[in-house]
């Protein structure tokens, strides 16, 4: 990385040459950007219009408005979307604020915590909240039953159930709306507040009339980006809402690619996903104005702590118990289940077992080749989005070439996409001429190269005018040159966000589903759908085992990214 | 729609005879010769060193099986591609409309498959010594395109922690007595081959009235014909409405708390064909591979370990377990299920909602 930015710094004293250099990067990657995208969309708006002969009609949408089977998912998946906002706002804000402005003991730790909620699959969680809240089996209903002597079919919770699906969404997608929240209250400059105290502001009323109207425009932007992913995902309602007997759009289209295939209405049903993302993201973009936009300097008092006095304890506590949820409990349902003999029974002397480990590591055939294309494909993306994030960002950021701005429209445009429409569009385009790429990693590779490059691309472009501002001048102020200042001050800074970066990508490769799902086959299989498999077929041990182990690699990535400041203001990594 | 109401004598007749008719094509002047295991082929599956066996038998038996035939044959490794009979067709289907050859051994719990890709001409023919040598001719294709590999019912089940002997329902009618409503699990036909090939053979002899009524019961939907019966056993629901015979023997043999029920009006019974695909990467591999599962220690061990039937004629049902021929069945007729299947899922899908 540091020689790509110093070969880019090398020409840019000399302005002709750097012309001449401008214009193959600029046309290179916009096609590179227009094939991965458009190419996408295109087929999917022309599916969306034509019949089965390939004759234009408005019958798949007709059919979509008034069809019960169409309609009833939409209206649920609304309902879903909004009331997971509501709840993972109500859970993230608070939470956001204790960590942020508050004396709360362990803040860090917390943090910690909701980035482990962040980067747990979304699917992977249902999974093993299935374990612990199937309304008979699951390991907390037992409890319940032991504890009162409830009859044996009474239960405390229903996970199969729309509530059931609407908590455990909540609990994988309130850490967006967290990070938003809590990054704005990082940000508010301490001045503020001591203005506000110095004119005799009480410790409550400058929360209430300076910090909250300041991190209100975060919030509201983490609500959208809540609604959003709740919108999107498919894995959660495929393990939860199915059994209960209801569909959301995500699955409804991804039924419509079972046998026999309606690939017109699938690619119908899509665009009101499109549409609806792109509107909410335009509004997001709108509250937020211009966010993400760090200042890496000397400025800027710190923000002053609200003291909790002897609410500390309690409020940790609050916090501890809401985080049971998305981690401590699953965490350690899936340990149980994985040296369970019985995956819903708690692990004694008695039903103590490796087999469940000895079954996924030996037996299992399938196990080898999901783990080799999962590390082949997580690895290629992440080293490829963020080469090419990296290469935009530095033109956009530094305003090289003319037409940089729609550059960095198409490199976030992706975000505008659901796994599960991108994978249509993608299974559209790649399976017939002039590109037949099903049934290759190469059609997961651009479906995640897509996905994450506007994750790579905010960080990097973030990264880059952060270093660029204060710094860099001051660095020549004092007499370095251009290359020196670049090789000694952004360089350096670059790296850690390109190490970050690359491990975010990767870890969403990883947890990558809803297009995959789309696009494998037997020989492209990755973690992610083989464990969708396995939950299909009941083998929920397997499931754990496996879990378990994508959960450790996911840490050790996030570990390291956490070596550098890695969990920041842009980063989001989509959660399907 | 056309109705299917049959009437019980109907069933009894049908459950009588055992015709399964993926084999009712005309008997050719002459079928293709056995082919006995040469080491040549051998030799020649080495070099190849992997077979891929698309099959949807639950996954725990697959493996075993597969591990199996690898110490049989050091050097061959088998990857066993699992899903659901429905998903594995359509991904058949699919990577084939994109020329991606991957399968080289096919087993389905849909028999009405083989009539598809044996008419689009997918299949290889090869009849192993076994299959002609102990194989009845209502379990071989005439081509020696596929032959019967296991065979399985779909039953009713209970768990006996929940669910007292005299308490279990005794028949499809019982599960729709208002003292189930939430307690039922249930397979999906979209997904299951074996489930597919049940709710055919149910409504053709129960009429689509009894699912009307079943959907009413707030059953819990899951996928594979695999899992209801894993779901008995984690006591998530007390009874199955449908769901694979072996994997309760299975379960019931390692002491899991769940007891079979044949329904009093007939078991749907399973055809399990393996076939070769034309297009094989591993024609040998496949070839040998196709061979050793139709032998009999292969088949015994499907029996012992997998809890499946065999058609082999020196096969021997597992004591304890009750014979095939002592339990009324209703009868397969996967021509139908092929011309009808689409339409099955379809009217499915509305009375379930997925």
């Amino acid at each position: 990385m540091a020689a790509l930015t110093q070969a880019a710094a090398g020409h840019a004293p000399a302005r002709p040459a750097r012309l001449d250099l401008s214009r193959p990067i600029i046309f290179t990657f916009a096609a590179i950007l227009c094939v991965l995208i458009v190419l996408p969309l295109s087929w999917l708006f022309y599916y969306g219009f034509v019949d089965r002969a390939g004759n234009f009609t408005l019958g798949n949408f007709r059919q979509l408005v008034s069809d019960r089977a169409f309609v009833d998912p939409l209206i649920t998946t609304f309902i879903l979307a909004t009331t997971a906002s509501i709840v993972c706002c109500a859970v993230a804000a608070p939470i956001g604020w204790l960590v942020a402005r508050t004396d709360m003991p362990v803040r860090g730790f917390v943090r910690l915590l909701v980035t482990a909620s962040f980067v747990t699959p979304p699917f992977l969680g249902a999974i093993a909240w299935e374990l612990l809240a199937a309304p008979n089996s699951g390991l907390l209903n037992r409890a319940f039953r032991a504890v009162t002597g409830a009859p044996q079919d009474e239960y405390l919770f229903n996970i199969y159930s729309f509530p059931g699906l609407i908590f455990v969404i909540s609990c994988y997608t309130f850490p967006y709306v967290f990070v938003l929240v809590a990054n704005s209250l990082d940000r508010i400059p301490g001045d503020l507040e001591d203005a506000s105290s110095i004119l005799g502001g009480k410790t409550w009323t400058t929360a209430r009339r300076i910090t909250i109207p300041l991190a209100l425009p975060a919030l509201l932007a983490g609500a959208l980006v809540a609604f959003l992913q709740s919108m999107t995902l498919f894995g959660s309602p495929a393990i939860l809402a199915l059994p209960a007997g209801f569909h959301t759009m995500t699955t409804k289209i991804w039924s419509l690619f079972q046998y026999p295939p309606k690939p017109e209405l699938a690619a119908a049903a899509s665009l009101p996903l499109l549409v609806l993302t792109v509107v909410l993201l335009r509004a997001e973009h709108m509250v937020l104005g211009r966010r993400g936009y760090s200042v890496l300097g000397g400025k800027g008092a710190e923000p002053r702590l609200v003291r909790l006095k002897f609410l500390r304890w309690p409020a940790l506590a609050v916090c501890l118990f809401v985080l049971l949820n998305p981690v401590f409990l699953p965490y350690g349902a899936l340990l149980n289940a994985t040296f369970s003999k019985v995956a819903t029974q708690i692990v004694t002397p008695q039903n103590f077992t490796f087999h469940n480990i000895e079954f996924v590591f030996f037996e299992l055939s399938a196990t080898k080749l999901a783990l080799k294309n999962t590390f082949i494909l997580g690895a290629a993306t992440a080293t490829i989005g963020t080469l090419i994030a990296l290469v935009i960002s530095y033109v956009t950021a530094r305003k090289a070439v003319t037409g940089h701005r729609a550059l960095g429209f198409l490199a976030t445009a992706p975000v505008a996409i659901p796994g599960i429409v991108l994978g249509v569009g993608l299974f559209l385009s790649y399976t017939r001429p002039p590109f037949i790429l099903y049934g290759t990693l190469w059609i997961l590779l651009i479906a995640f190269v897509t996905i994450s490059l506007p994750v790579a691309y905010q960080q990097l472009q973030s990264a880059i005018r952060a270093v660029h501002s204060d710094l860099e001048d001051a660095s020549r102020i004092l007499g370095a040159t251009r290359l020196q200042a670049l090789s000694h001050i952004t360089a350096p800074l670059l790296r850690t966000s390109v190490i970050a970066t690359w491990c975010f990508v990767f870890v969403g490769v990883m947890r990558e589903l809803s297009a995959a799902i789309m696009l494998f086959t037997s020989e492209t299989k990755v973690i992610s759908v083989l464990i969708f498999d396995l939950n299909e077929s009941g083998d929920l041990a397997a499931i754990s085992v496996l879990g378990l182990f994508m959960l450790i690699v996911t840490f050790a990535t996030v570990m390291l990214a956490n070596r550098v400041p890695g969990f920041g203001g842009g980063i989001r990594l989509r959660n399907h | 729609m056309r109705g299917w109401k049959f009437s019980r004598r109907d069933i009894i007749k049908g459950s009588a005879a055992l015709a399964a008719s993926a084999y009712a094509a005309p008997i050719r002047a002459q079928a293709p010769a056995s082919e006995a295991v040469t080491p040549a082929l051998v030799e020649a599956a080495k070099k190849e060193g992997k077979v891929v066996w698309y099959t949807s038998v639950d996954l725990p038996v697959a493996e075993k099986i597969a591990k199996a035939f690898e110490a049989r044959y050091p050097g061959v490794a088998p990857r066993v591609e699992r899903s659901g009979a429905e998903r594995v067709f359509q991904r058949i289907g699919q990577e084939y409309g994109s020329r991606i050859y991957a399968a080289d051994v096919v087993n389905s719990s849909d028999a009405a498959h083989f009539i598809v890709w044996k008419r689009d001409g997918l299949l290889a023919p090869y009849v192993p010594e076994d299959v002609a040598k102990h194989y009845p001719a209502d379990h071989k294709d005439a081509d020696g395109m596929f032959a019967t590999w296991r065979a399985w019912l779909s039953v009713i089940g209970y768990n006996t922690d929940l669910v007292k002997r005299e308490d279990a329902p005794k028949s499809f009618a019982d599960l729709l007595d208002p003292k189930w409503t939430g307690k039922i699990v249930k397979a999906h036909p979209g997904y299951s081959g074996t489930i597919l090939t049940a709710t055919f053979q149910m409504a053709r002899d129960l009429g689509w009235e009894y699912f009307e009524k079943l959907a009413k019961q707030k059953i819990m939907q899951v996928q594979s014909s695999a899992d209801p019966p894993k779901k008995l056993s984690l006591g998530e629901r007390a009874v199955m409405a449908d769901g694979n015979e072996y994997n309760m023997f299975l379960l019931k043999e390692s002491g899991r708390p769940v007891e079979i029920v044949y329904p009093t009006e007939g078991s749907p019974l399973i055809i399990g064909p393996n076939g070769i695909f034309k297009n094989a990467p591993n024609p040998n591999a496949a070839r040998l591979f196709q061979s050793w599962m139709f032998t009999i220690e292969a088949q015994q061990m499907a029996i012992e370990i997998g809890g499946l039937r065999s058609f082999h004629a020196l096969a021997k049902e597992k004591p304890g377990r009750k014979p095939l021929k002592e339990i009324k069945l209703m009868k397969d007729d996967a021509a139908a299920v092929e011309k009808q299947g689409e339409d099955i899922k379809a009217r499915y899908t509305q009375l379930f909602r997925v």
